[in-house]
């Protein structure tokens, strides 16, 4: 593997800005690292074919003087529901196989402005609905731990991708823990901003009022740099927050936590949780405490109904959004007699067995009489959980759990069991829920089988820049305790 | 089946309700920045935004909304000081997200009414709402025999309306109105209109489809103080229409009533060659259309000072000018009526402010000019004379200069773009001729051709002047003064 893969991504844009190494020089190492573990990983559903042009013209502008941008030369891999232009998007869906998009999301644009080499676009649970990839319609990505078991999902293909050097950053969006999932599983760090403070222009859709994009990375600095990058009011975007990105980067930097209060939620362990990954949580926590944190338990009692809840609002969300995949102007479209036909079969042909489910559920939780029972219930719910955290950050700065009950599971384990599927996300829904932020850095491997397991912090809305304070806290004390970054371990590629 | 108006009307008591489209004359669309204009190439003005393309999210036009706050509160609702927009669920190919951007339960504007004029009375319309939405792309069926898509061989979509901000208002249940009904839902949709035209937030053409009525009407035994069930009759797109819907639709319902059926709750068809409606899809089967609130757009909260300082820029609104203007020209309600119902208001403004009396304004633009209008099947205020030339003509009358038929022959030539009213006079030569020596020759020809007149009238039958006039008047083509003329007569035969 060429050293350059193995760099941080504050390290690269480093040492391009400096002359150090050519952006040409640094795409063609990532390139060659994708062609040479694809055949295990299948992280990516299509590679960048400018992305060697691209960096030499970042590397013409930095021979003309002109700045590069804070990411000028770093690849980025993008989740493939980014709409990007010059690149097919597909969601990870045969409904939408071939869909090249005339225009480009607001995030994509405002990387590509930063200097960042979009390297391609990475596999994903079909329209992000799954903890796991498997529900892609191109074939599940394989986790670089344990090739035989899943990277986590939807945003699985980003965290394969980052955690096989494939890429030092990429995109990936959080609905319900789509990005800090696949993170913790992978063994990465990954972030869900706060709900408008990433732009969703160009971004298609799952659920509305959930979806978050934001970064994956194999450092919290590298995520900080990223989630800067991409951040910051959009007036596309009538959900954008216009407010000043928080300082997330130099919290980064800060790495301190001396002094903060936080908060672990009594809620999240016990039953389905797996024992080593209470072990390396406790282990977690008791190294923020000696690293001057003060720690309390809090109880969030309305946490327990965010699961169905989400169940509800995200389908609902879903079977209107995904309305518009019809076969009528673009995407796979069946043949048939009648308009009504083609739509009918077209769906049937394109959508997976998830987004069906999906759609079904939803469609039927929005319909006449059922409406108050279900939709209507379930965002009084949702307004329950974001007093549960109101209150818990009346006592604490941070939150926090494990990321996901569970460490990585075999690929087709949970394939047939929906529900064992969504039990993934169970400790990272409510920050969907309430819109606030929440990261998942690694915090070790589970002793019963190697495998990573993710410290998931949870901070207020807009005060994104908390959990990189913790994060870098956590991460610089682990790995010198570690005396090496966690991913080093990760020995499932051949490679 | 159908029994005639009349009888239904013997029988049955009416209720009637009006759902109006009204496309707003935003300069760009609902959510998007793509121009509004009519009429461009198909599939020109469309973004990924209006086409609905995957990613693409929609920012509210700020415009739409004021405009339609200013409708509300012409409307006399209560403007809503926090409301949402509602994502209405239905599958159809000139729809690119298949769903309408619209509101539901919680509209923008509520609670309000409009004062209508017909036949001299003034009827209150209760306004249940007003409410935004975006409008559909537009089907074109081909090859098929309706111009429906059942049976056509294929469809095109023009996406430009996609997205064209609607506003829909929605009139209460109106009963009580008797006979008078299909009167009142036609003045209830041309005072509307006027309002809109006067705010200036739409062209309310509804040749152009800019603005389209819905007409709910029921029927139920007189006396009974029941309401029956109602049908909802589509596609009525003129003013003539909805009056001959409504009409149409009381007969059938009568009818229907008559011979011992019941009404089905559906939604019909008007057809404007026919002036029937047809039976369309039935609400019982209708679509579940799992309205939700729209979560890519943030809730409409109009500051109060926002919505005060719009309540002051409106204009004068046409009950506040009907009210002035039966005042000022003394009109009864009628004159009003019949001077609304010509089109001709704001010429006859128009020509009053430049020097007219109003009886002399009414009088051409009524007469002469609606004529005009009528051969050539236009608005009166589309012809191409302005109000300074009718002004001008009505003094050239009043100063003698002319008479009317002469008047009449200036309009002529104005309206062939001869010139102004002036100079129509001078190039056809058309000024009324007093000076008494040019008559004079005219005068004696006369009595010279018609001696035995002439013999009477010396004899003191004066009235028999009046042919000899007449003789003067035709051997001067019209020109002649009459009046002078008379005199020059009496003064030789005396």
């Amino acid at each position: 593997m060429n050293e350059l893969t193995t760099k941080t991504a504050a390290e690269l844009a480093a040492a391009v800005a400096g002359g150090e190494v050519s952006a040409a020089e640094v795409t063609a190492a990532h390139l060659a690292r994708i062609e040479a573990v694809e055949g295990q990983v299948n992280a990516f559903l299509h590679v960048a074919a400018d992305a060697a042009a691209r960096a030499s013209e970042i590397d013409a502008r930095r021979a003309a003087g002109a700045p590069l941008g804070p990411l000028g030369g770093v690849p980025v891999a993008v989740k493939d529901l980014f709409a990007t232009v010059g690149m097919p998007t597909t969601c990870g869906s045969r409904i939408l196989e071939g869909w090249h998009p005339p225009y480009e999301s607001t995030i994509t644009r405002r990387l590509r402005e930063a200097g960042a080499i979009l390297i391609g676009k990475t596999n994903m649970d079909e329209f992000a609905m799954g903890s796991s990839t498997e529900n892609s319609a191109y074939g599940p990505s394989h986790n670089p731990w344990d090739l035989s078991f899943v990277p986590g999902g939807s945003s699985g293909g980003s965290a394969a991708a980052v955690a096989a050097y494939e890429a030092p950053l990429a995109l990936g969006t959080d609905t319900g823990g789509s990005i800090r999932e696949p993170a913790a599983v992978c063994g990465i760090v990954g972030t869900k901003p706060t709900y408008g403070g990433s732009s969703r222009y160009g971004v298609v859709a799952f659920a509305s009022s959930l979806d978050t994009p934001g970064p994956l990375a194999r450092s919290v600095l590298d995520a900080a740099l990223l989630h800067e990058a991409m951040s910051g009011h959009d007036p596309m975007d009538s959900t954008s927050i216009d407010a000043p990105v928080p300082p997330v980067v130099a919290a980064a930097r800060q790495a301190d936590v001396a002094g903060m209060r936080i908060g672990i939620v009594s809620e999240f362990s016990g039953e389905g949780y797996q024992p080593g990954v209470m072990t390396r949580f406790n282990e977690a926590v008791e190294l923020l405490e000696s690293l001057g944190a003060k720690v309390t338990e809090i109880s969030c009692r309305h946490f327990k109904y965010a699961m169905p809840a989400y169940y509800l609002i995200a389908p609902s969300e879903v079977s209107s959004n995904l309305a518009r995949f019809d076969g009528m102007r673009y995407g796979l479209r069946a043949s048939a007699s009648s308009a009504e036909e083609t739509m009918s079969l077209s769906r049937d042909a394109g959508f997976g067995d998830e987004a069906k489910r999906r759609i079904v559920l939803g469609t039927y939780a929005l319909s006449s009489g059922y409406y108050d029972a279900y939709y209507g219930k379930a965002q009084q719910v949702r307004t329950l959980i974001i007093r549960d955290f109101d209150a818990a950050f009346e006592q604490v700065d941070v939150l926090v759990s494990p990321s996901s009950p569970t460490t990585a599971f075999p690929i087709g384990e949970r394939a047939d069991d929906p529900i064992a599927m969504y039990l993934a996300d169970l400790c990272t829904i409510p920050s969907n829920l309430a819109g606030n932020a929440a990261i998942s850095v690694p915090c070790g491997l589970a002793p019963e089988n190697g495998l990573p397991v993710g410290l998931h912090v949870m901070a207020p809305v807009l005060a994104d820049d908390r959990l990189y304070r913790v994060g870098a806290a956590v991460e610089a004390a682990f790995e010198s305790r570690w005396g090496h970054p966690l991913l080093t371990e990760a020995k499932g590629l051949s490679a | 089946m159908t029994v005639t108006y009349e009888e239904a009307l013997q029988k049955y008591e009416p209720v009637f309700g009006l759902e109006t489209h009204v496309e707003l004359g935003t300069r760009t669309k609902m959510f998007c920045g793509c121009p509004t204009a009519f009429g461009a190439e198909p599939n020109t003005q469309v973004c990924p935004v209006c086409l609905g393309l995957p990613g693409s999210l929609p920012v509210v036009n700020q415009r739409a909304i004021e405009f339609a706050i200013r409708i509300g509160l012409a409307l006399n609702c209560s403007i809503a000081s926090w409301c949402r927009f509602a994502r209405k669920n239905y599958f159809y190919p000139d729809m690119p997200k298949n769903f309408q951007i619209s509101q539901y339960d919680e509209p923008l504007c509520t609670d309000g009414y409009l004062d209508v004029l017909t036949g001299g009375e003034t009827v209150r319309v209760g306004i249940e709402r007003v409410h935004l939405e975006e409008d559909t792309g537009k089907s074109l069926h081909v090859g098929g025999a309706t111009g429906r898509i059942q049976g056509a061989e294929y469809s095109l979509v023009d996406y430009n309306r996609s997205g064209i901000p609607l506003v829909e208002i929605v009139t209460k249940p109106v009963p009580g109105t008797g006979y008078l009904a299909p009167e009142v839902a036609r003045a209830y949709v041309t005072e509307l209109r006027d309002v809109l035209r006067t705010l200036g937030v739409s062209d309310v053409r509804m040749e152009e489809g800019s603005m389209r009525c819905d007409v709910n009407t029921s029927i139920a035994a007189r006396g009974s103080g029941a309401w029956g069930t109602r049908t909802e009759t589509k596609n009525v797109n003129s003013l003539r229409s909805v009056e001959r819907a409504v009409r149409s639709e009381i007969s059938r319902q009568a009818g229907v009533l008559d011979a011992g059926e019941r009404v089905v709750q559906e939604t019909r068809h008007f057809h404007e060659d026919t002036g029937v409606t047809t039976s369309g899809r039935s609400k019982e089967e209708a679509q579940d259309y799992r309205y939700f609130p729209e979560p890519d757009l943030v809730p409409v909260a109009p500051a109060d000072e926002w919505v005060s300082s719009i309540r002051a820029s409106l204009p004068e609104l046409p009950s506040a000018r009907r009210a002035r203007l039966i005042s000022a020209w003394s009109l009864s309600e009628l004159e009003f009526e019949s001077l609304r119902n010509a089109g001709a208001l704001d010429v006859v403004e128009a020509t009053v402010a430049v020097g007219a009396s109003p009886a002399d304004a009414r009088k051409w633009w009524l007469g002469e000019l609606a004529r005009k209008a009528n051969d050539d099947g236009i608005e009166v205020s589309a012809l191409p004379i302005t109000p300074s030339d009718v002004a001008r003509i009505a003094a050239l009358v009043k100063a003698g200069t002319l008479n009317d038929r002469l008047a009449r022959e200036v309009i002529d030539g104005v309206l062939w773009g001869e010139g102004t009213p002036d100079e129509v006079v001078e190039k056809r030569g058309l000024a009324v001729v007093s000076d008494d020596s040019a008559l004079i020759a005219a005068v004696d020809e006369a009595i010279a051709a018609h001696p035995d007149v002439a013999e009477k009238v010396r004899g003191g039958k004066v009235a028999a002047a009046g042919a000899l006039v007449g003789a003067v008047m035709k051997a001067t083509r019209g020109q002649a003064d009459a009046p002078r003329v008379r005199e020059l007569i009496l003064e030789r035969l005396s």
